[in-house]
């Protein structure tokens, strides 16, 4: 016994970070350098959209600091804000970019179902096509889509072209296909006795979907919502071509269509259209970020 | 509750057979267990029965009716699975009245159900958790719980103690014991584990590369076994099995081991094993606890040989020692008390009165 000593110094002592813990505290310093480096990257151009948005047109062309306001003002926005025109756009991206979202997730869900699940003759190539059609660009597609588009008009009667809803039918064009390639993704991750559980417990292929496969997979759906609707709402391409008419038009193609008129740039409206513009997604990203927790289906399984 | 009955099943994956023509008959409140290493299509068996796979050929009947087309919701079966599937983002009392509320029971029958199995499987202070909150112990009985509610004709589980640690595993295994001495709902239940098999089952189906081997009691199994398969697989440490030949010396029959080593066969064995040929290539099947330290008051049909051991093993309750002969790697059960050390020379007494042989060819009990 007498050769047992106990080190009661112990908790006190300084701590020795092994090389494991030095690697991590080197790997933290490089991470946060290019985080903040990136972070200033990507915040600077909004930074500036904001102080070119309270600037008054005069102050805007004068050679002073652009960095600085000397003169605020908040007369862009009363004017973008109280402008029908402008409410318009607004209210034309609303609708086209949530009625997408929705047209988007009831086509989307179902088919990336289909394709992680009922294994049928050809699902996977199918799978594979249906990424293959994301990476077509949307510039090689407008002239066929519009070629269409112009087809079913002078067939049937029926008004597309320069309507603001003939966006409805062509922006699913691009977001279908990353949305279920996304949910094939997640749903394939989730293991493949949950449905065959439910399906002894008497759930039908719907009921699986809506009630297992859904819920499970929210994060993912949540992540294949938010691309839909940043693309919606961001489209420059299709609604230029697609719509002419003023009160048609969508935030983006309204915004350089009305406040750029021949060489003559309205900047401080312009910069104020594209931050109250760019709100709306930042507001749902943020209200849905609560929601994006990863790591749902712990629990489900072993581990 | 019902019987089942599998008659020729095959299950064929393109060009492999998993599943070679089973046929089985299960009675009602029995408790089955397939057994068998993995790939032997224990589990294949398994889910064709839950109708999770079609079967290739041959018919399923679940109380009396094929239900090769039938449905898995219309099976009236409930399934364990390893990886206990528990729905994530419901609660234990959710995830065990899915079911039950897929099939509009009454709300207060839904919570008499749950209420009983939660008390039965003592799960009733986590009724309200979500699966990621519980261990795996727990996550196991709530997706035992969730066959329990349904009160089905049939119960399956797909190895449902694998994925426990060892002493958690001993515990369920009592558990799934006690619930279906309660409930008597037949059972069928797939383990690679030959103990569980053994402690769990009414009857054992040994199972290998497709094929029944051997339809038994435990203590069958254990005692009988019908091949070299089952004869192995059955019983840890697991039977030695030692080449052999029959001679005839002054017209009693002996088996000889080594050059060195020959016992006389005790008269019952020399009776059974007389008519076959001397030339046959056989091996002597014994189990390690027929292979003992040697003591003065052995009865007939013991032999004793000197040995040097390999290796020694203390249990604690016992000792495994590890020698060879003729270069055949033998393991013995000895006592703690024996004095058996690691290289040192040791009398052992064979049990012949407990021996089996073997074809060494077909690998058939003789």
């Amino acid at each position: 016994m007498s050769t047992l000593t106990i080190d009661k110094a112990g908790p006190t002592r300084k701590v020795k970070y092994g090389s494991m813990s030095r690697d991590r505290a080197w790997a933290l310093r490089w991470s946060y350098f290019f985080l903040v480096l990136f972070a200033l990257f990507s915040l600077t151009p909004p930074l500036y959209m904001l102080i070119t948005s309270l600037k008054s047109s005069a102050e805007i062309s004068a050679a002073t600091n652009p960095w600085w306001v000397f003169h605020p003002t908040l007369s862009n926005y009363v004017e973008l804000l109280t402008s029908n025109q402008f409410l318009r756009f607004f209210w034309n991206s609303a609708i086209v970019s949530i009625v997408v979202v929705i047209i988007t997730m009831l086509i989307s869900i179902p088919a990336a179902f289909a394709l992680a699940r009922m294994k049928f003759w050809g699902s996977a190539t199918l799978a594979t096509g249906v990424f293959l059609t994301y990476l077509i660009p949307d510039s090689l597609l407008f002239i066929p889509l519009f070629k269409m588009l112009a087809v079913v008009q002078d067939l049937t009667g029926i008004t597309l072209l320069n309507r603001w809803y003939v966006l409805l039918f062509i922006y699913p064009t691009l977001t279908v296909p990353f949305c279920t390639w996304i949910m094939i993704g997640y749903f394939a991750s989730i293991p493949k006795e949950l449905d065959e559980a439910a399906l002894i417990d008497g759930a039908s292929w719907l009921q699986t979907l809506t009630r297992i496969f859904i819920p499970v997979a929210l994060p993912g759906l949540i992540a294949a919502t938010i691309f839909a609707f940043t693309v919606s709402w961001a489209q420059f391409l299709y609604p230029l071509v697609f719509t002419t008419s003023i009160d048609q038009l969508v935030l983006p193609v309204g915004i350089t269509t009305t406040l750029i008129k021949g060489d003559v740039f309205n900047w401080g409206q312009i910069m104020t259209g594209a931050l109250l513009g760019a709100a709306p997604p930042l507001i749902i990203y943020a209200f849905l970020m609560d929601y994006y927790i990863a790591g749902l289906t712990a629990g489900a399984t072993k581990g | 509750m019902a019987d089942v009955a599998l008659r020729k099943v095959v299950k064929r994956y393109d060009d492999v057979e998993a599943v070679r023509g089973i046929d089985l008959d299960i009675a009602d409140h029995e408790f089955i267990v397939l057994v068998g290493p993995s790939g032997c299509g224990k589990s294949t068996t398994l889910r064709m029965i839950a109708g999770l796979e079609d079967i290739s050929d041959g018919d399923i009947m679940i109380g009396g009716d094929i239900v090769n087309d039938v449905p898995p919701k219309d099976r009236d079966i409930a399934m364990v699975f390893q990886n206990y599937a528990l729905y994530p983002h419901m609660t234990v009392a959710e995830n065990m009245s899915f079911g039950l509320r897929l099939k509009h029971y009454p709300k207060a029958e839904i919570k008499a159900r749950v209420t009983e199995a939660a008390r039965l499987l003592d799960i009733t202070d986590l009724i309200d958790r979500k699966p990621k909150q519980l261990s795996g112990g727990q996550r196991q009985r709530v997706a035992m719980g969730r066959a329990i509610v349904r009160n089905p004709k049939v119960f399956l589980f797909d190895e449902p103690l694998s994925n426990l640690d060892a002493k958690l595993r001993v515990q369920m295994r009592i558990e799934i014991k006690k619930v279906h001495q309660k409930v008597r709902t037949t059972t069928v239940y797939v383990t690679h584990d030959q103990v569980e098999a053994m402690t769990l089952a009414d009857r054992v189906v040994v199972m290998n590369k497709g094929r029944i081997e051997q339809i038994g009691t435990p203590n069958e199994l254990y005692h009988k076994p019908a091949t070299r398969f089952v004869a192995g697989f059955i019983g840890s440490p697991a039977m030695n099995f030692i080449p052999c030949r029959l001679e005839d010396v002054g017209g009693t029959l002996q088996i000889r081991l080594t050059d060195r080593i020959a016992f006389p066969l005790p008269p019952a064995r020399a009776a059974r094993y007389n008519a076959l040929p001397r030339t046959e290539k056989l091996l002597l099947g014994l189990r390690p606890e027929h292979l003992t330290e040697s003591h003065a008051h052995f009865g007939p049909g013991v032999e004793t040989f000197e040995t040097v051991l390999d290796v020694t093993e203390p249990m604690g309750m016992e000792t495994l020692v590890y020698f060879g002969l003729d270069g055949t790697p033998v393991c013995g059960r000895v006592d703690p008390n024996a004095g058996a050390k690691d290289g040192a020379p040791m009398r052992l007494a064979m049990d012949l009165n407990n021996m089996h042989l073997l074809n060494e060819e077909t690998g058939v009990v003789l």
